[in-house]
C-alpha cells in the first residue's frame, strides 16, 4: 500500500469530516472560478472594445455614460444630436471617418440592443487589426432601408437566418412596438465584443420608423440653441428646400384623405438626429490629435467627447479593477478560512490518531513515512476540495451565464474558463504542505512505546 | 537469527517523580532458529523485554544484538528499517489499524518493508481460518479473530526473528492450536528464532526451552 492509500483509508475512516472540511475548501475554490471568469470576460469587454474609434462624440452629460450606452450597449443613451453637426465632423480636416450611431430601440424578440448606422460602420474594426467579419452574407448586406446585419449572438440565441424579419421596441415608451419590418442581410463572425449581442439596422429605416423624425419645430428650436450665433431666419433658410418638401406633403395628406401609415417618405436631414458619431482620425499615431479634438469640444457647449481608451482604462482601474480586486480577496479569505478548516479538522484528528501512527511505526514505518501520510491526507482533502470546487465553479457558470446575461448584458460562455484557474494546483499544493506541517511534526515526534500504550 | 543481550537496563519514569526499574538483565540469548517460551508474573517486564528487542523502546543502557547487529547503537532509521524487514510482532493488544480491514492490516506489515505481496497476505489470513472475514475492520471482527489477524500480520514481512506476547490469550482452544502451530511451524521453516511470552503452563509445555523472566531479570 502506498502513502497515498493509506492517508485514504484514513479520512474515509473520518468521512463526515473530512467531506465537510473538503467541501468548504470546494466552496471557495468554486467562488474563485466563477469570480475568475467573470473577471476574464468582464475584463476582455473593458479592454479591448471600442479602442478602434479615436474618439466618440455625443451630447452633453456623462462621458462613462456616452461609453457605456455607445461601446457597451448596457446604459441608456443620453441625448441625441442634430445630424447637421454629424455632417461637419465628416467635413473636419483631421477626420478619416465618421459613422452615425444611434440607440434606444430593442428587438422584440430577446430583448437585444438595436443600433442604427450605416454601411461604414463595419469599416472600423471593433479591436484593432480586427476587423469585422460576416460569417453569413446576404446577396445585397446593409445597403437598402430595410436591411438588418446581425451579431453572432442574437443569430444564436434568436435562431435568425438570413431573410429573417424582425420588429423593434421603441425606447421609452410602455414597449411600443413599431410596426416596419427588418430584414437580415447578413450575420458578423463573433467579435468578443458587445457587437455580438448587437442588431444594425440600416439608418434610413431607423429614421422611417415613427417617432424616429424630430417634430420640425423642435428640431428648429434645437438648432437655435446649438448654433447661437444663428438666427431662426438662417435655419429657415439653410431648410429652405426641406421645409418647403415637408409643407407640401402635410397638405398633400391633409387633402388626400386617408393618412398611410406604411408610405415612407425620405425624412428631411432638419429632423434627423444621431445618438452619437463614432470618428477615426487620420494621421494620428500617438493619439495627440484625439487628444486635442476631445479638449476642444469639451470646452463647447454644444456636445462631448471621450476617448474610448481613456474612458475604458479608467472604468478598468476604479470600477472593475477595484471590484475584481475586492472579489479576489475575499475568494482568498474564503480559502484562507476553509484552509484554516481543515488544519483544525486534521490537528484534532492527531489526539486519536496518536495510536495509529505508533503502531505504523511499531510496524517499522519511519518518521519521515508517517509525516509524509499526514502530509498526504492533507493534500488529498485539498485537492479533493480543489477538485470538486472546479466542477462546481463551471456549474455555477454554466447554470449562472444565462441570468448574468438577462441582468447584466454580460456575456459569458457557459463552458469558458480562465487559465488563471489552474493556480488552484500550486495554492493549494502550498495550502496543504502548510497545514499539514504541524500535525505531520505531531506524527514524527510521536514516541512509539508511549503511543502504543494511549 | 540469533539474539543477544548483555547488561539491560530499563526503568520507566513514574508518575510520582522518580523512576521504577523494570530490567537488568546480565545475559540473555536465543540461537538461531530457537524457539523460547516466557513466563513471568503480570507486570513482571515481559512486554517492556520485548519493546526493547524490537526497538519500539529503548532501553537506558545495554547491548542487544540481533544477528550480530547491535541495535541499541543504531540509528533509529536504520532501526526502524531492521524492525521492518526482519523483526515479527504480536503484540498483546493486537493494535491492529481500524481504518483498514484485515487483509490491509496484513499489507501493512509488509508495506514498510517495501515488499507488499498481497497473494501471501491473502494466505496467512486463510490459514488462521479467516478466509472469509478478508475485508471486515477490526472493529466487525471478535476478539479471537483480531488476534489471529495480529498473528498473520506478524508473519506478514517474512521476519527473522518472531517475538509474540501472549499470542493465545484471547482463542479458544482449536484456535489456540492453530495459532500456535501456524506460529511454531512457520518460525522452524524459516528458521526463525521465536520469544513467546505466554501466561499458560499449558502452551508453554509445548516448548523444548522455557524460560522464566525472574531468573535472568533483577531489576532492584
Ligand atoms: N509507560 C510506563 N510508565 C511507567 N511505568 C510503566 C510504563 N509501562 C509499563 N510500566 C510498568 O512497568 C512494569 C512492566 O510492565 P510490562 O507491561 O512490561 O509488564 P508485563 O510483564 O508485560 O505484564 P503483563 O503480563 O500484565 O502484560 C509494570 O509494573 C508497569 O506498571
Ligand atoms: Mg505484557
Amino acid at each position: 500500500m502506498n502513502l497515498f492509500s493509506i492517508a485514504w483509508k484514513s479520512l474515509r475512516q473520518r468521512w463526515l469530516a473530512s467531506s465537510l472540511t473538503s467541501l468548504s475548501v470546494s466552496l471557495g475554490v468554486a467562488l474563485m472560478v466563477a469570480i475568475l471568469i467573470v473577471n476574464g470576460v468582464v475584463d476582455q469587454m473593458f479592454s479591448q472594445t471600442g479602442s478602434g474609434y479615436s474618439i466618440i462624440v455625443g451630447a452633453r452629460g456623462s462621458r462613462t455614460q456616452l461609453i457605456m450606452s455607445t461601446i457597451y450597449r448596457m446604459d441608456r443613451p443620453i441625448e441625441n444630436l442634430p445630424w447637421r453637426y454629424f455632417e461637419e465632423w465628416k467635413e473636419h480636416k483631421w477626420v478619416e471617418r465618421a459613422v452615425p450611431m444611434n440607440l434606444g430601440d430593442t428587438t422584440q424578440e430577446g430583448g437585444f440592443p438595436i443600433v442604427g448606422t450605416t454601411p461604414e460602420y463595419f469599416l472600423i474594426p471593433p479591436i484593432p487589426d480586427q476587423p469585422f467579419r460576416m460569417k453569413v452574407e446576404g446577396d445585397d448586406k446593409f445597403n437598402s432601408t430595410w436591411d438588418a446585419v446581425i451579431g453572432s449572438q442574437v443569430a444564436r440565441k434568436n435562431g435568425w437566418e438570413i431573410g429573417s424579419e424582425f420588429q423593434m421596441v421603441h425606447s421609452g415608451g410602455e414597449g411600443h412596438i413599431h410596426d416596419e419590418k427588418f430584414t437580415v442581410k447578413g450575420i458578423l463572425a463573433p467579435t468578443g465584443t458587445p457587437n455580438d449581442r448587437t442588431v444594425f439596422v440600416h439608418i434610413d429605416g431607423f429614421f422611417a420608423l415613427d417617432g424616429h423624425d424630430k417634430p420640425v419645430e423642435e428640431a428648429i428650436e434645437r438648432e437655435l440653441k446649438f448654433y447661437p450665433s444663428e438666427s431662426r431666419a438662417d435655419i429657415e433658410k439653410r431648410y429652405a428646400a426641406d421645409l418647403a418638401d415637408i409643407r407640401a406633403h402635410a397638405e398633400e395628406e391633409a387633402s388626400g384623405g386617408g393618412h398611410d401609415h406604411h408610405h415612407h417618405h425620405a425624412v428631411s436631414d432638419l429632423q434627423k438626429e444621431v445618438t452619437a458619431v463614432l470618428v477615426t482620425l487620420k494621421n494620428d499615431d500617438y493619439g495627440i490629435r484625439a487628444q486635442s479634438l476631445e479638449a476642444e469640444i469639451n470646452e463647447g457647449i454644444q456636445a462631448q467627447a471621450a476617448r474610448p481608451t481613456d474612458v475604458m482604462g479608467r472604468l478598468m482601474i476604479n470600477l472593475v479593477g477595484n471590484v475584481k480586486d475586492a472579489f479576489l480577496v475575499l475568494t482568498g479569505l474564503i480559502i484562507l478560512v476553509s484552509g484554516i478548516g481543515i488544519f483544525v479538522s486534521i490537528y484534532n484528528s492527531m489526539a486519536d490518531r496518536k495510536k495509529e501512527i505508533a503502531i505504523m511505526r511499531a510496524l517499522g514505518a519511519r518518521r519521515q513515512t508517517v509525516m509524509l501520510i499526514i502530509l498526504s491526507e492533507s493534500l488529498l482533502l485539498c485537492m479533493l476540495g480543489a477538485v470538486i470546487g472546479l466542477l462546481l465553479g463551471h456549474g455555477l457558470v454554466f447554470f449562472g451565464s444565462p441570468i448574468i446575461e438577462q441582468r447584466a448584458g454580460l456575456l459569458i460562455d457557459p463552458y469558458s474558463y480562465n487559465p488563471w484557474e489552474f493556480i488552484v494546483v500550486p495554492i493549494m499544493i502550498a495550502m496543504s504542505a502548510l497545514i499539514g506541517i504541524l500535525p505531520g511534526l505531531t506524527a514524527y515526534s510521536t514516541d512509539v512505546a508511549e503511543g502504543l500504550q494511549s | 537469527m540469533s539474539l543477544l543481550l548483555r547488561d539491560v537496563k530499563k526503568s520507566y519514569r513514574e508518575p510520582g517523580g522518580g523512576r521504577l526499574p523494570v530490567l537488568n538483565v546480565k545475559e540473555y540469548s536465543l540461537k538461531a532458529g530457537e524457539q523460547a517460551a516466557l513466563l513471568g508474573q503480570s507486570g513482571g517486564g515481559k512486554t517492556t523485554l520485548l519493546n526493547v528487542i524490537s526497538g519500539i523502546a529503548t532501553p537506558d543502557s545495554g547491548d542487544i544484538v540481533v544477528d550480530g547487529v547491535n541495535l541499541a547503537k543504531l540509528p533509529e532509521p536504520a532501526r526502524d528499517r531492521f524492525r521492518a524487514e526482519r523483526i515479527g510482532i504480536v503484540f498483546q493488544t493486537f493494535h491492529l489499524l481500524p481504518a483498514f480491514s484485515a487483509f490491509e492490516n496484513v499489507l501493512l506489515g509488509m508495506s514498510f518493508s517495501g515488499r507488499a505481496n498481497r497473494g501471501y497476505a491473502r494466505e496467512l489470513l486463510e490459514r488462521v481460518g479467516l478466509k472469509e472475514r478478508l475485508n471486515h475492520k477490526p472493529g466487525q471482527l471478535s476478539v479471537g479473530e483480531q488476534q489471529r489477524v495480529s498473528v498473520a500480520r506478524a508473519l506478514a514481512n517474512h521476519p527473522k526473528l518472531m517475538l509474540a506476547d501472549e499470542p493465545t490469550a484471547s482463542v479458544d482452544m482449536a484456535n489456540q492450536n492453530v495459532i500456535l502451530d501456524l506460529l511454531r511451524d512457520t518460525c522452524r521453516e524459516h528458521g526463525v528464532s521465536l520469544l513467546l511470552v505466554t501466561h499458560s503452563p499449558e502452551v508453554a509445555g509445548l516448548f523444548d526451552r522455557v524460560d522464566q523472566l525472574s531468573d535472568f531479570n533483577q531489576p532492584e
